[in-house]
C-alpha cells in the first residue's frame, strides 16, 4: 500500500505546469519591458513605478479597497445575527433555511447581476452604491454559511453551564458564543473580502462605464490596451495585497484566542 | 413568556427579510420573463412571448447553455477523477511532498479568479496555443480539481489504514485494494467532490472570460457580452431557476424518503 504514493506524480506534474507556470508567468510579465519576445527578456521595475506613481492608479487601488471593507463589515454586521437566528431554529427548520440560502448560489453569478441591474434601473443611487449593494448580495450568503457553521457547532452545555453561573442571555452571547464563533467570522471575511477586492463584474455591470476598480483596470490592460506586461504587474500587486490582508486576519485570529 | 414570544417574532422577521433580499433578483427575473413589452423596469402585461423567442430566434443564447453544460460536465469528470487519484496519492506520500503540494493546491483556491484566469491565458499563449474550447476545458479543470482534493483529503486522513492492509494481507491485489476497500469508504467525499466542481465550473465567469477565444460563449459570458436588455435572457433563468429547484428538492427528498423507509421497516422488524 506504500506504493500508493505514486499515485501523485501525475498531479505534481500537472500543478508544475497549470499552477506553478501561470504564476511565474505573471512574475515574468510583470518584471518585463513590454514587447519582449522569448528570446530576450529586458528586466525592468518600472511597471511597479509606473502604477505607485500615479495618482489615478492609487486612486483605483483605493476605491476598491474600501469598497470591498464596506462591504465585509456590513455582510459581517447583517449576516451575523443571520447565522445566529439561523443556529437557534429547531433541526428541521434549520435545514430548511441552509436549503433556501443555498438555492440561489446555483443560479450563475451573472444572471442574478443582471437582474440587480434591472433592479436598480428604478432608483436614482450613485455608480458606488449600485456596486455596493451587488456586492453585498452576491457574498451575504458565504458569510452567513460560514458563521452558521462554527455557531452551530457549539456544545450547548456551554450556554447551560453559562446560565447556571450567573450569565444573562447578553452576557452569555459576549463570553462564549461570540468568541467561539471567531474561526467562523475570520473564514467568513475572507470569502467575502477577497472576491470583493478583485472583482470586476460587478463593478462593470452596475457601476456603468467610468466605475473601475482594480480588477477592471486589469482586464482593460489584458482585453483592450493589450499591455500584458502592465497589467500583470498590477495583478501581482493586487495579489500581494490580499496575500497580506489575510495573513494579517489570520495573526489577529491567533491573538485573539491566546487572549 | 411575552418576551420569548417578542424575541421570536423579531428572529424570524429578521430572517424573513433577509431571505426576501436573496431572492429580490430571482423574482425580478421571473416577473420581467412575462412581460409583453421589453422593458426591464416597466411591466405591460403579461405574455409567453420571451419563451417563444428564446427557443425560435436566440440559437447562440441556448448554444452557450449547451456550452456550459458541456465544459461543466467535462470538468466534473477529469476534475473528480484526477482530484480523487491525486489525493489517494498524496495521503500515502512523506509528510513533506503533502504538505508542499498541498500549499500548492491551495494557491488557485486562495488567488482572486482573474489571477489564475491570466495566468492560464499567459501559459497558453506562450506555448503558442490560441484560446478555443480546449484551453476553456483545461482552465476549468485546472481551477477545479483543487477543491476536489480540499474535499476528499479529510475523509482519507479519517479512514483506518488497517482495513486496506488486511485485505492486501488477505490477497487482495493493490488495485482491488483501491476499487474494492479505499473508494467505497470515500465515496461520500468524492460525491460532495464532484458536486463543489460542477458547481464552481458552472458559476465560473473570469476564467472562462479570458480563456475561452472568439465565438465560444457560456451562459455568463452571453450575458457579459450583452449590450442591451433582452427579456429572453430572463425567460433562459427562470427555466433554470426552475430546474435548479426541481434538482434541489429531489435530490433532498430521496434521502428524506429513504430514512422514512428505513424506519418503517425498522419498527415493522421490531
Amino acid at each position: 500500500m506504500k506504493s500508493f504514493f505514486r499515485m501523485s506524480y501525475p498531479y505534481i506534474l500537472w500543478i508544475g505546469i497549470f499552477i506553478v507556470a501561470p504564476m511565474f508567468m505573471i512574475l515574468l510579465y510583470a518584471i518585463t519591458r513590454t514587447g519582449n519576445n522569448t528570446l530576450t527578456f529586458q528586466f525592468t521595475l518600472d511597471n511597479f513605478s509606473r502604477f505607485f506613481s500615479d495618482p489615478d492608479f492609487i486612486k483605483v487601488l483605493l476605491t476598491s479597497l474600501r469598497i470591498a471593507l464596506f462591504t465585509t463589515v456590513f455582510c459581517l454586521l447583517i449576516g451575523y445575527p443571520a447565522a445566529l437566528f439561523i443556529a437557534n431554529l429547531s433541526d428541521r427548520a434549520q435545514t430548511l433555511m441552509t436549503l433556501l440560502m443555498t438555492l440561489p448560489m446555483w443560479i450563475n453569478m451573472l444572471l442574478k447581476t443582471y437582474a440587480w441591474r434591472g433592479i436598480l434601473l428604478n432608483f436614482d443611487f450613485s455608480s458606488e452604491l449600485k456596486v455596493f449593494i451587488g456586492m453585498v448580495y452576491d457574498f451575504l450568503p458565504f458569510m452567513i454559511i460560514q458563521i452558521h457553521t462554527s455557531i452551530a457547532k457549539l456544545d450547548p452545555n456551554l450556554l447551560v453551564a453559562a446560565h447556571d453561573l450567573g450569565a444573562n442571555n447578553v452576557k452569555s452571547f459576549l463570553k462564549v458564543t461570540l468568541p467561539l464563533s471567531v474561526p467562523g467570522i475570520i473564514s467568513g471575511i475572507t470569502l467575502v473580502f477577497l472576491p470583493a477586492v478583485s472583482s470586476f463584474v460587478i463593478p462593470k455591470m452596475l457601476g456603468g462605464g467610468n466605475y473601475v476598480l482594480i480588477g477592471n483596470l486589469i482586464e482593460i490592460y489584458f482585453q483592450q490596451t493589450g499591455d500584458w506586461n502592465f497589467g500583470s504587474a498590477i495583478s501581482l500587486i493586487m495579489a500581494l495585497i490580499i496575500i497580506t490582508a489575510m495573513w494579517a486576519t489570520k495573526k489577529l485570529d491567533r491573538s485573539a484566542q491566546e487572549d | 413568556m411575552k418576551k420569548r414570544k417578542l424575541s421570536k417574532f423579531f428572529t424570524s422577521g429578521y430572517l424573513i427579510l433577509i431571505l426576501l433580499f436573496i431572492y429580490l433578483p430571482i423574482g425580478y427575473l421571473i416577473l420581467f420573463s412575462f412581460n409583453e413589452g421589453k422593458s426591464m423596469t416597466n411591466f405591460s402585461g403579461f405574455s409567453l412571448r420571451w419563451y417563444e423567442n428564446l427557443f425560435s430566434k436566440e440559437a447562440s443564447m441556448l448554444q452557450s447553455i449547451w456550452t456550459t453544460l458541456l465544459v461543466a460536465g467535462i470538468a466534473t469528470v477529469v476534475s473528480t477523477v484526477v482530484g480523487t487519484i491525486a489525493a489517494i496519492g498524496l495521503s500515502k506520500a512523506k509528510r513533506i511532498v503533502r504538505t508542499m503540494v498541498l500549499e500548492v493546491n491551495n494557491l488557485p483556491v486562495m488567488n482572486p479568479d482573474i489571477v489564475t484566469a491570466i495566468g492560464l491565458m499567459l501559459l497558453f499563449i506562450s506555448v503558442k496555443i490560441q484560446p478555443n474550447i480546449v484551453t476553456l476545458i483545461l482552465s476549468h479543470i485546472s481551477f477545479c480539481i483543487p477543491y476536489v482534493i480540499l474535499t476528499v483529503m479529510p475523509k482519507l486522513r479519517q479512514l483506518d489504514d488497517n482495513v486496506a492492509e488486511a485485505a492486501l494481507d488477505l490477497g487482495a491485489t493493490p488495485w482491488k485494494a483501491l476499487t474494492k476497500v479505499i473508494i467505497p469508504q470515500i465515496m461520500p467525499a468524492i460525491l460532495s467532490g464532484a458536486l463543489i466542481a460542477f458547481s464552481m465550473s458552472l458559476d465560473d465567469f473570469v476564467v472562462s472570460y479570458f480563456n475561452a477565444g472568439v465565438g465560444i460563449n457560456t451562459i455568463s459570458m452571453y450575458v457579459y457580452s450583452m449590450k442591451r436588455y433582452n427579456l429572453s435572457v430572463n425567460a433562459m433563468s427562470t427555466l433554470i431557476v426552475v430546474t435548479v429547484t426541481l434538482v434541489l428538492i429531489l435530490a433532498n427528498l430521496i434521502p428524506w424518503i429513504k430514512d422514512k423507509k428505513a424506519q418503517k421497516e425498522e419498527t415493522q422488524n421490531a
